[in-house]
């Protein structure tokens, strides 16, 4: 199970990274994308997969019992997730505005600010 | 809650609250800004508390929530992280108080200062957290406040900058959060006393050395080192001069701070590689963003350049990882804070006065404006590192540790460097003051919408020279400083409590 989600992360990275390299800019924001999502599933890997366990405390207990799934990597997902939606809204945005003030979709177009 | 622990909470939650306020007052310029001066005075007020508590009484830590460590989230305010805030709240009421009289109508009707006290709450948040994750929401509620602020007023080429620096923060940001999650899952901890108690062992070193290595890219784009610092020149001189002063004081060093934070108290196990690696990465960053300067011509352009050299210096003292070099580094980003954020509130000056920052276009200011001739002339020589300057003595330091470890390639380039910062900064005072100018009688008639500006600029210079002239108890608290980074058990002590 592990193997194929890290295969899934590199795919994701892998196909994040091509895209970002590329020179038109919302293929650009969409390899933003697939890189967020590829942390986020890294997150839930290397937090340990468990099936079918939640964890939930027994009336009486002072702890879950052991094998449970841990509930943190999934709540740094959830945090994680909000705030890449909301950069990526923003990005979103913003590269439009910047397509239509410059009216280039080619990143090496938006030279002027450089020397 | 008891005093102590409001006093930790106060930095993050002044802006916070004032941000919320400044939110309800939408479109109500002057109640927002009367908002935002009260939370910029208080801030600093409750920062400089802070540092003395600290200072008196040792490292403070609060659980959030009651939440014993390390479940909970702390806030731990060190020497380190307390100083960090003082200068926030510092440059956060200079920049404050300049941008009250110089920021355009069109910006604050559209959310300049709500939007400002954000960042500060998110760059303090990120000085004070003592979880590893809570770092990472501080830097995104810092970034996205400084995303907005950068495109706020959509000019073309804020807009162009923009994309550069959303591009690539973002980048920054999921690295960053990868690299959590693999000290989580190697760790099963985010606390960071707690995660430099697990890490502590042999056997966890080389993975740990590699995840180190994810951190130092995440924090290497956000604190702007060689090769990473492209985004910084394209974008630091676009937005109006106050959002690009605060940026350049304080930003970068959120990111500085924190590969300090996690290089002496987490990945501590092979310094050999990663100290090294570092030393490396500050002598090409001096070296390239000085060499970048020299080549340009604009105020905000050359000053973004050498923000560049500047962070060269104080990963330096990080890289060399001796109780001199990092009381050096500790006083390096004090000095830098301080004179950067001035020096780009005295290019708005010159914007203001005669229209331009183009060093070609400029000229005559030491004939019209003697004083504000001065005024640039401390900053600048003290950037360079010439005495009795603030910039002097956090050379000094840095060099001295580099001595005594006998590392003479350092020494060489910083010595080096500091020359190169010299030249960049007379080309600045031959264009713009010395020379004569070419359109006379230009600059008259600005006077009333000037001045105010002087406030903050004069109160950043007195406290320039003061750090030089009182360098001994400075540089004594950077050394208690770099004692409380050498030695993470006191960190650890007081966030775990054993």
């Amino acid at each position: 199970m592990e193997l194929i989600f890290a295969a899934t992360v590199a795919v994701l990275y892998a196909g994040g990274l091509y895209m970002m390299l590329r020179r038109n800019i919302v293929k650009f924001l969409l390899g933003l994308a697939m890189l967020s999502h590829g942390a986020n599933l890294l997150i839930f890997t290397a937090g340990g997969l468990t099936r079918g366990k939640a964890p939930l405390i027994e009336p009486g207990a002072d702890a879950a019992a052991a094998g449970v799934a841990d509930p943190l990597p999934q709540a740094l997902i959830l945090t994680a997730i909000v705030i890449s939606f909301a950069v990526l809204a923003f990005a979103l945005v913003l590269f439009l505005r910047a397509y239509r003030l410059t009216g280039t979709d080619d990143l090496d177009d938006l030279r002027s600010t450089e020397s | 809650m008891s005093a102590p622990s409001l006093l930790l909470l106060a930095p993050v939650l002044i802006p916070l609250l004032g941000a919320m306020l400044a939110f309800i007052a939408w479109g109500r310029r002057r109640t927002q800004k009367a908002i935002g001066l009260t939370a910029v005075t208080l801030l600093s007020a409750t920062a400089i508390l802070l540092l003395i508590r600290v200072q008196r009484q040792g490292i403070l830590a609060v659980q959030i929530g009651n939440w014993d460590a390390p479940f909970g989230i702390p806030l731990v305010a060190d020497l380190l992280g307390a100083l960090m805030v003082t200068l926030s709240g510092i440059t956060g009421l200079a920049v404050g108080l300049y941008a009250v009289f110089y920021m355009d109508r069109k910006r604050e009707i559209h959310g300049f200062y709500p939007l400002f006290l954000a960042l500060l709450a998110g760059v303090n948040g990120a000085f004070l957290t003592g979880d590893i994750f809570n770092l990472y929401v501080c830097f995104e509620i810092m970034l996205m406040a400084s995303f907005v602020l950068l495109s706020l007023g959509g000019e073309k080429a804020q807009l162009e900058g923009a994309v550069k620096y959303v591009a690539l923060n973002f980048l920054s940001s999921a690295i960053f959060l990868a690299a959590v999650g693999l000290l989580y899952g190697t760790a099963g901890t985010l606390n960071m006393a707690d995660l430099a108690v697990k890490l502590s062992s042999d056997d966890t070193t080389p993975i740990a050395t590699i995840i180190s290595m994810l951190f130092l890219v995440a924090f290497g784009i956000k604190a702007a080192v060689f090769p990473l610092f492209f985004w910084l020149p394209a974008s630091y001189h676009t937005p109006p001069v106050p959002i690009s002063a605060v940026f350049a004081g304080l930003l970068t060093k959120v990111g500085v701070y924190a590969m300090i934070r996690v290089f002496t108290l987490i990945f501590i196990g092979d310094t050999p590689t990663t100290h090294t690696l570092i030393v490396g990465i500050a002598l090409l960053t001096m070296v390239t963003g000085v060499l970048g300067a020299a080549a340009q011509f604009d105020i905000r352009r050359i000053l973004s350049f050498h923000i560049v050299s500047q962070i060269g210096y104080m990963i330096l003292g990080l890289g060399l990882f001796t109780r001199v070099a990092l009381a050096g580094s500790v006083f390096y980003l004090a000095h830098h804070i301080i004179v950067k954020t001035n020096l780009f509130l005295i290019g708005g000056i010159v914007r203001r006065l005669q229209g331009t920052e183009d060093l070609g276009r400029l000229g005559g200011l030491y004939r019209s404006r003697p004083f504000l001739a001065v005024l640039f002339l401390i900053p600048a020589m003290s950037l360079a590192g010439i005495p009795p300057l603030s910039g002097f003595f956090a050379k000094l330091f840095l060099i001295v540790a580099a001595i005594e470890i006998r590392a003479y390639i350092s020494v060489a380039v910083a010595l080096g460097v500091g020359l190169l910062t010299l030249y960049s900064m007379t080309k600045i005072w031959n264009e713009a003051f010395w020379k004569a100018a070419d359109r006379n009688g230009e600059s008259s008639g600005n006077e009333s919408r000037v001045l105010p500006l002087y406030l903050p600029v004069v109160g950043l210079a007195l406290l320039t020279v003061l750090i030089g002239l009182a360098a001994g108890p400075v540089f004594s608290l950077s050394l208690e400083a770099a004692d409380q980074l050498l030695d993470p058990s006191q960190y650890i002590r007081a966030v775990l409590g054993k």
